[in-house]
Order: structure tokens, then sequence, then C-alpha cells
């Protein structure tokens, strides 16, 4: 990938669509690239320095912050944002046990940790509270002091087991 | 401006030796604060995650050879958190799930903080650290790599490509003190190793001394209060073990913690992990 001096070009698939990119600093994070040149406002900055996690996005299905990846070295990889959440306006499980318990005050944490989430249950579908703390770790909130996000992801869990469970019946 | 996706180790050598000015990106979680922050403006680099070798683990004879792109996760579950314990400790320590998702064990030296925490289990393990460049191989020790605050010994065509850490029979500990739980780079750290076959002990010190450091005069002074057969330790010998250990620090004051903390907690890890391996007995 060697460039002339002035500029860097690069491709990214974000939610599926592929992106010509062409950068003039070689510096950018992904999510500098995802926010201002995509659109994306999903992924919040908080801090760029991989500290509140409102940033995170699954980089070939690993959880990431977006603001510790050079744009351009995420080329190749399949990038999932919040956005891919749902393609129509119906909420997930995890969103609306979000609003069940008020666990989305200001907001900007929420979707750093709505990624955070569904990854984490896809891999664990039944935690324990001290899983669930520890999987959130790298998302700060500064407004519910967590106990309504625990919450809501123990709801989510029960909704999703209950929902397996009919499914299981069948075998 | 230039970027380059790296496939193998000899590409990465390749590209180092045409121009050495070309900087090493792995997970980027070091390298992208500084970029974020301005500190860095990066022109030309070799991104290295996508090596295959560097991203593997193996066993190498009565050691195990870590792949400098193995990231943290790794470590910290799976077979390796059995094969080197305090490594897998260590690891579960660093930072978030998104930052051991992506960070490496080779980003920790190369940025060769006092405060990285896979430095003293390294240390105490006696780890070599295998260095490549377009020249061949070389290996040194982690106070051989690590020679100062954010300071290594790495030419600008060398890269680490793995760790040969040894696999040792005994209980091993590594402790951390920071100001929270969860997402905390450390104020001090200890890593204690044991060996059973020879009756050794090993304890190396975190974020309290410039350069990597292990607590060497109470290493020596410990081993005759302890009993290897039934691993117990004279419980008299613990206060002048703790300040032997505090002693070997030379922690400096800062925006995370005082010196004179530093050294007093360095102790009490020092303690911990002793009574962690070694049960406390009363008799001389
Ligand atoms: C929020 C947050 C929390 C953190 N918490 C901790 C913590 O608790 N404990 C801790 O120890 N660290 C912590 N860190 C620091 C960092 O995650 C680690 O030091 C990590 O191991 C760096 O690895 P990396 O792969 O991301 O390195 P990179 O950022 O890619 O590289 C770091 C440096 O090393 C060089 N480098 C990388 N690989 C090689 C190689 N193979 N050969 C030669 N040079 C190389 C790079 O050029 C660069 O200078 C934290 C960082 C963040 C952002
Ligand atoms: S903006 Fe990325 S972790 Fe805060
Ligand atoms: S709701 Fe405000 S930061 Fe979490």
């Amino acid at each position: 990938m060697d460039k002339d001096n002035s500029s860097i070009e690069y491709s990214l698939s974000v939610n599926g669509n592929s992106h010509e990119i062409s950068k003039s600093w070689l510096g950018e994070s992904l999510l500098y690239v995802l926010r201002e040149e995509l659109g994306l406002y999903g992924s919040k900055n908080a801090c760029e320095q991989g500290e509140c996690g409102s940033c995170s996005v699954l980089m070939d299905g690993v959880l990431a912050c977006s603001c510790l990846v050079l744009a351009a070295n995420a080329t190749g990889r399949n990038i999932e944002t919040i956005e891919s959440l749902s393609d129509d306006d119906s909420l997930t499980v995890v969103q609306e046990a979000f609003i069940e318990t008020g666990a989305v005050q200001c907001g900007f944490c929420t979707p750093g940790l709505l990624v955070t989430i569904h990854d984490f249950l896809e891999t664990n579908p039944e935690p324990n509270v001290l899983e669930i703390r520890e999987a959130i770790s790298g998302n700060l909130c500064r407004c519910t002091g967590y106990g309504r996000i625990v919450e809501a992801v123990q709801i989510a869990s029960k909704q999703k087991s209950t929902g397996q469970g009919g499914d299981d019946v069948s075998s | 401006m230039e970027f380059h996706i790296a496939s193998s180790t000899e590409e990465v050598c390749g590209l180092l030796a045409e121009d050495p000015t070309r900087e090493i990106l792995a997970g980027g979680t070091d390298f992208m604060v500084e970029v974020n922050f301005r500190h860095k403006d990066p022109s030309a680099v070799i991104a290295i995650d996508r090596v295959p070798e560097l991203k593997q683990w193996r066993h190498d004879g009565d050691a195990v050879s870590i792949g400098s792109c193995v990231t943290y996760r790794e470590i910290e579950r799976g077979p390796l958190s059995t094969i080197v314990p305090a490594l897998a400790q260590s690891a579960r320590t660093v930072g978030s799930p998104q930052i051991r998702n992506v960070a490496t064990i080779g980003g920790n030296l190369g940025t060769a903080s006092p405060a990285g925490d896979m430095i003293p289990v390294l240390l105490a393990l006696d780890a070599k650290v295998i260095i490549r460049s377009i020249d061949g191989s070389r290996e040194v020790s982690i106070d051989e790599l690590i020679t100062g605050v954010k300071e290594t010994s790495l030419a600008d065509n060398e890269f680490i490509e793995k760790i040969r850490v040894p696999i040792l029979r005994g209980p091993q500990e590594f402790l951390k003190v920071g100001p929270r739980n969860a997402m905390v780079i450390s104020i001090a750290s200890l890593a204690m190793v044991t060996d059973l076959e020879r009756s050794a002990i090993a304890i190396a010190l975190g974020s309290v001394t410039a350069a990597p450091s292990k607590a060497r005069e109470a290493e020596a002074y410990i081993q005759d209060f302890l009993d290897w057969n039934v691993m117990t330790v004279e419980s008299s010998a613990l206060p002048n073990f703790r300040r032997l250990v505090g002693e070997a620090s030379s922690p400096i004051n800062d925006h995370r913690s005082s010196a004179t903390y530093r050294k007093h907690a360095v102790g009490v890890l020092g303690q911990r992990a002793l009574l962690r391996i070694f049960e406390s007995r009363d008799d001389g």
C-alpha cells in the first residue's frame, strides 16, 4: 500500500457497505473516519484514549475502541457499528431493557454500552452480576451509577433465554 | 506518507531495513493515544498485527514462545493461563475488555513504561526476548531490553518477534495496586514466582523503579526462612522481608501516587504474595 506523499487511500467495510477513503493524514482514527467521513454519528467520542468505551465497535467480531484503531489499518476487516444493531425502527431486547430500567440518562455512553452488551450476551447468554460488571468495565457512565445498566443486562438475558427456551422444546 | 500491512516477519525485516524510520504498529492502544493527543504524527507505519507467526504461541522445550502480537485476551484465558499463571493474572488486570482484546504483549515491551504490567512477571520468570532484523535474531533478557523509562535497546531496524517464557513448576503470583479496581494503571505491582525443582524464589517489581528490577536482597534473605517441603515461611522474618522488598524500589512522586506510598505498598504486596504461596509458621 505504498503511497505518494500527499494522500493515502484505502477501503473500509462498515456494516456491510464498502467505502473508499482518501486521506491527507495517516494518523486518523477509525472513530474520526466513521463520524466525520461516513456520517455515522452513533459511535461517540468522549476521551480518545480508550478509557470510556463510548466509541466501541466490532472489528471482525472483536470488541474494540474505534478511537484506538488507525483507520487505515481497519481495511480488510469487517466493521460493525451501533448503526448495525437494527435496520428498521424496531428495538432489540437489550434496548427495550434499557428503557424499562431507565438505564439511559444523558445517553452519551449508551451506544458504546449497547455494542458491548450485545457482543457480551452472544458469548455469555446467562451471566452473573460479577461477569456483567467485568464486561462493562470498559464503558464509563457518568450518570446512572451502573445499577440500572446491570439490571437491564439481567432483564435482557432472561428475555433472550426464555425466547431460546421455546426453540429448545422442538428438538 | 505510507502505510504497510505486513504479512510475514521477513516482510517486516525488509521494510525496516529499507527505511528504519518506519514505525511499528501492533494493537495501537499506546500508539494511537499518542497520535490522538498529537504527541506523535506518523508518516510511515508498518502494521504487524496480521502477521500469522507473531500472533501465535507454542511450546518450545521447557518454555513457551509467545509471539509479540499475542493479545492479553489470549493470555488471560485458554491454555496459557495455566502454563504461565502469573502472566495471565497480570493480563487480567490490564485496561478493559476492549483494550485486552487488541493490546499485545510485544506492545507492552515496546512502550517500556515502568507501569507495564507484563514486565515484572517476565523479569521474575527470566523470560528472553527474541529480537529480529534483516541481520538475524538476537536474544536478550527483559532488563537488557528495557533500559529506562520508555527506553529500549532496540535498534531502529529491529523489532520484537517473540518472548520465550520458561515453564516453571510452582505457585506464581502477580499483585497490583491502583486507585480503583477496573481500568487502572498500576501504582505499584509485584510478581513472585517459585521453582519447586530448584527451591528458588524470584521477585520483580513494577511501577516503582525506572527500569525493570528484582528484589534480590529480599529473595536471598527469605530463603533461610522457607521450608520448601511443606511450603511454610517463618513469621518472624516477615517484617524484614517487607522492608527489603520496599528498599528494592526507588519510586517517584507523580500524579498517581507519592513515593512513600509506593515503597510501602510494594512491601505489603511482597508479604501478601509470599503468604499466598507459603503458609506462615510461628516457631523458629
Ligand atoms: C485505556 C487503557 C488502559 C490501559 N491499561 C493498561 C494496564 O492496566 N497495564 C498496562 O501495562 N498497560 C495498559 N495500557 C497500555 C497498553 O494497552 C499496553 O502497553 C499494551 O500492551 C500496548 O500494546 P499494543 O499492541 O496496543 O501496542 P502499540 O500501541 O501498537 O505499540 C506500542 C509501542 O510499542 C512499539 N511496538 C509494538 N509492537 C512492537 C514489536 N513487536 N517490536 C517493536 N516495537 C513494537 C510500537 O512502535 C509503539 O511504540 C492501557 C492503555 C489504554 C489505552
Ligand atoms: S472515545 Fe474511544 S474510548 Fe473514549
Ligand atoms: S447516561 Fe450519561 S454517561 Fe451514561
